[in-house]
């Protein structure tokens, strides 16, 4: 029983597998797009929106990778289960977490002074920088 | 004779037979697997944590902007990283035809698409390598980061402390990939998978690969997309 599933795949693997390699490729283009798209841009609303449409890519690109190249899709749904159910974790660990990070920014801006002014001041640490790369330089020259 | 998969399912759990018909050492490796998620999940998800926490944060495409043979002021945002993600989805490509080529008991394409594959794991260990040795040289190292926030205010360590732990455990999974990869070419050259009548540890290594491909997919995104 066991062969005649494993040569019922034979006949569209290939063309699966080209399918898959077709649509990942574009996903990518299609990210790589958006991100060139975001350089320079102002509008932090827009910014917003082009970075969660990029997070929607990247979660499909995933389903692509763990549902036909490794197979996943394709398993008993037991074994889906078992796999996919503990890392629905992750919807709450991504919200909670960045919520906790977002609310501890605003408690440092609100409460400590030192800190938001240091956030806003310009720094001139590019000179700084290039030192360290001429001591860089200079170490591997000796 | 497919009723097996799909009419009672019910009955998978009855005893008897395995309830995921999959072989032990390929389940392990699915659990190995989400275990490793659970890690690089933590690793990105304290990233994400300190991103949110943190002013400012400095432009990736001012920091990743340069490429191998370039001249020193470059300026290709993108360019070097998108090269790096294909190079991972090709090899990724390669290695679901090994597997394929490992069921149909096809030797030889089993050693072509391994060779290809570990070529392009070390073609991704190169690109990598190069990128780590140009950020060093910029003055980026754990503890140590030369690079500006986006508006030009004072950045923190946490950047480059991130940026170089995240890559370096991907890039540690896709060197031991490589590694697991060059074994089982050795194994394939050797026929010990002929001698055993089946090709199924091709398929753990698979997944192996394919999950440092899923690993990248992320990295890629949260570091220098987003």
């Amino acid at each position: 029983m066991e062969h005649t599933a494993v040569a019922e795949h034979h006949e569209g693997g290939k063309k699966e597998v080209i399918r898959v390699t077709i649509i990942l490729t574009v996903l990518t283009i299609i990210e790589l797009a958006l991100g060139f798209a975001m350089m320079g841009m102002e509008n932090q609303r827009l910014r917003l929106a082009i970075k969660g449409a990029i997070v929607i890519l990247m979660l499909s690109k995933a389903f692509y990778i763990v549902g036909y190249f490794m197979h996943l899709k394709h398993e008993v749904k037991n074994l889906i289960m078992t796999i996919v159910v503990p890392l629905f974790i992750f919807f709450w660990f991504i919200f909670s977490f960045l919520y906790d990070g977002n609310s501890f920014k605003n408690l440092k801006n609100t409460y400590d002074p030192y800190k938001k002014e240091l956030s806003t001041t310009k720094a001139e640490k590019k000179e700084e920088a290039k030192e360290i790369k001429t001591d860089e330089k200079k170490k591997a020259v000796d | 004779m497919s009723t097996t998969t799909t009419a009672v399912p019910e009955k998978l759990w009855s005893g008897g037979k395995s309830p995921f018909k999959v072989e032990y050492g390929k389940l392990m490796m699915w659990y190995f697997l989400m275990s490793d998620a659970f890690t690089f999940g933590a690793f990105l998800i304290a990233y994400g944590t300190t991103r949110f926490a943190t002013n400012g944060w400095p432009n990736p495409n001012e920091v990743f902007k340069s490429y191998p043979f370039a001249s020193e002021n470059a300026n290709a945002p993108l360019v070097f990283v998108s090269i790096m993600t294909f190079i991972l989805i090709i090899s990724s490509v390669t290695m679901v035809l090994a597997v394929q080529a490992g069921q149909q008991m096809k030797k030889n394409a089993v050693v072509i698409n391994l060779i290809l594959t570990i070529i392009g794991g070390a073609a991704f260990l190169s690109c990598q390598a190069w990128e780590w040795n140009h950020l060093f040289h910029e003055g980026a190292w754990w503890g140590r980061n030369p690079f500006l926030n986006a508006d030009g205010t004072a950045s923190t360590t946490n950047f480059t402390n991130f940026f170089f732990t995240i890559t370096g455990f991907h890039g540690f999974h896709v060197f031991s990939g490589v590694i697991i990869n060059i074994i089982m070419l050795i194994m394939t050259l050797t026929d010990t998978f002929e001698k055993r009548g089946h090709y199924l540890m091709i398929e753990k290594a698979g997944l192996y690969w394919h999950f440092v491909d899923l690993v990248w997919v992320f990295v890629f995104t949260c570091f220098y997309l987003i």
